[in-house]
C-alpha cells in the first residue's frame, strides 16, 4: 500500500470496520459512509460523491473480490476535514490495474465504471492489488 | 420472502415510486416485475419515482437504463422523475450516461411527457372556486373539469380521487385497479 496516502493523515476519529459479505452489507456501507461524511462537514454533493464511490467499491468487493471489509473514518489534514474509506478483499486480485482503471472494460458483466468512475468521484485514490493475495482501494474526500 | 417494490397502475400507466435502499438484488426483481407488468398489463409507459434515492451508481443506472430499453422493446416509454441535483452531479462525473432514458422533475412533468390520460388539474394549492376541494359529485357539469375552461366554476381534482374510476364526460379515462396514485404531488 503506497504509505504516502495511508500515513500522513492523522485520524481525527475512531475507525470503523464494516464486513462486505452480502448485498446487505453494500446498503448498510453506504449508510455508514454517509454519516461520516455529514460529520465531516462534506457538502451535500460531497457526501453524494463520496457515497457513491463507496458504493461502487464495496459493490466490487463482494462480487469481484468474493467479499472482505470496508474501514472508514474521519481524517484530518491541517484544517481540512475529510472521510478515508480502505475497501480490502483476499480475492483474486487485478492482473492489470491500468487497464481495469479505464473506463468500461470490465471482468465481469459491469458496466466497467465502478473503479475509474470512483477516481473521479473522490480527491485521492491508491489502489493495491496483488494476483491470488488480494485488493486494496483507499479513498479519501475532503471538505472544501 | 422475497421482497418486491409495488408497481401500481393507472389508467394505461405503470408506476414505480423507490421509497426503500435499493440493494441490488431488488434493483432485478424490480426490472424482472416491471417488465412482467407492462406485458400483463398491455402498460404504453412506465413512470420511476427515484426522489427518495440518495444516491445512483453504476449498478442502479444500469437497471434504470434496462427498465427504460426493455419497455421499449414492449411498446412502452419509460420516464424517470425527481432525480437530486447532487445525485444528476455524480451521475455526470461518475461518467454513466443513461441514452434510452427520459427525465422529467416531477410526477406531473413525467406524466405529461407519457401524454398520460390521467388529468391532474390544480390552480396553485386551492381547490374550487369556494376554497374546498371539489371532487366528482361537485355538480359541475360531465365533461366541464378542465382547468382554464371558459365560464363556469373551475374544478379542481386531486390525482388520488382520479384513480378511484371513471368520472363522468371522462370516457377516455381507464379505470385504475390499484391503490390511489401516489400522494406526493397531490395539492394540499
Amino acid at each position: 500500500m503506497n504509505a504516502g496516502i495511508v500515513d500522513s493523515v492523522r485520524t481525527g476519529k475512531g475507525a470503523q470496520r464494516h464486513p462486505i459479505a452480502t448485498e446487505a452489507d453494500v446498503v448498510h456501507a453506504r449508510q455508514a459512509v454517509r454519516t461520516l461524511a455529514v460529520t465531516a462537514k462534506l457538502s451535500l454533493i460531497d457526501q453524494t460523491k463520496m457515497v457513491t464511490a463507496a458504493s461502487e467499491l464495496a459493490r466490487n468487493t463482494l462480487v469481484y473480490g468474493g467479499g472482505g471489509s470496508m474501514t472508514i473514518e474521519v481524517v484530518e489534514n491541517g484544517p481540512r476535514r475529510g472521510v478515508r474509506a480502505v475497501f480490502t478483499d483476499a480475492g483474486p486480485g487485478i492482473a492489470d490495474v491500468d487497464i481495469a482503471m479505464t473506463d468500461g472494460w470490465t471482468s465481469g458483466s459491469g458496466l466497467g465504471l465502478g473503479l475509474s468512475g470512483s477516481r473521479r468521484l473522490v480527491d485521492d485514490f491508491v489502489i493495491e492489488s496483488t494476483l491470488g493475495v488480494g485488493t486494496t482501494v483507499c479513498v479519501v474526500k475532503w471538505s472544501r | 420472502m422475497m421482497e418486491h417494490i409495488p408497481i401500481l397502475k393507472i389508467g394505461n400507466l405503470l408506476l414505480v415510486s423507490i421509497q426503500v435502499d435499493l440493494h441490488d438484488k431488488l434493483a432485478l426483481t424490480l426490472q424482472d416485475d416491471l417488465s412482467e407488468q407492462i406485458v400483463a398489463t398491455g402498460a404504453r409507459g412506465v413512470l420511476i419515482d427515484i426522489s427518495t434515492l440518495e444516491i445512483v451508481d453504476s449498478f442502479i443506472g444500469r437497471m434504470l437504463s434496462t427498465i427504460a430499453s426493455l419497455s421499449r422493446i414492449l411498446d412502452a416509454e419509460t420516464v424517470v422523475v425527481g432525480m437530486r441535483p447532487a445525485v444528476a452531479v455524480t451521475l455526470v462525473e461518475l461518467g454513466l450516461s443513461m441514452p434510452s432514458v427520459r427525465t422529467a422533475l416531477t410526477v406531473e412533468q413525467g406524466l405529461a411527457l407519457l401524454g398520460a390520460e390521467v388529468k391532474v388539474a390544480w390552480e396553485n394549492g386551492v381547490a374550487g372556486e369556494n376554497g374546498e376541494e371539489t371532487g366528482l359529485d361537485d355538480g359541475s357539469a360531465p365533461g366541464r373539469d378542465v382547468v382554464g375552461g371558459a365560464g363556469g366554476p373551475k374544478t379542481t381534482r386531486s390525482s388520488s380521487s382520479r384513480a378511484v374510476g371513471p368520472c363522468p364526460g371522462d370516457a377516455d379515462v381507464l379505470p385504475s385497479g390499484g391503490a390511489p396514485a401516489a400522494g406526493r404531488e397531490v395539492p394540499g
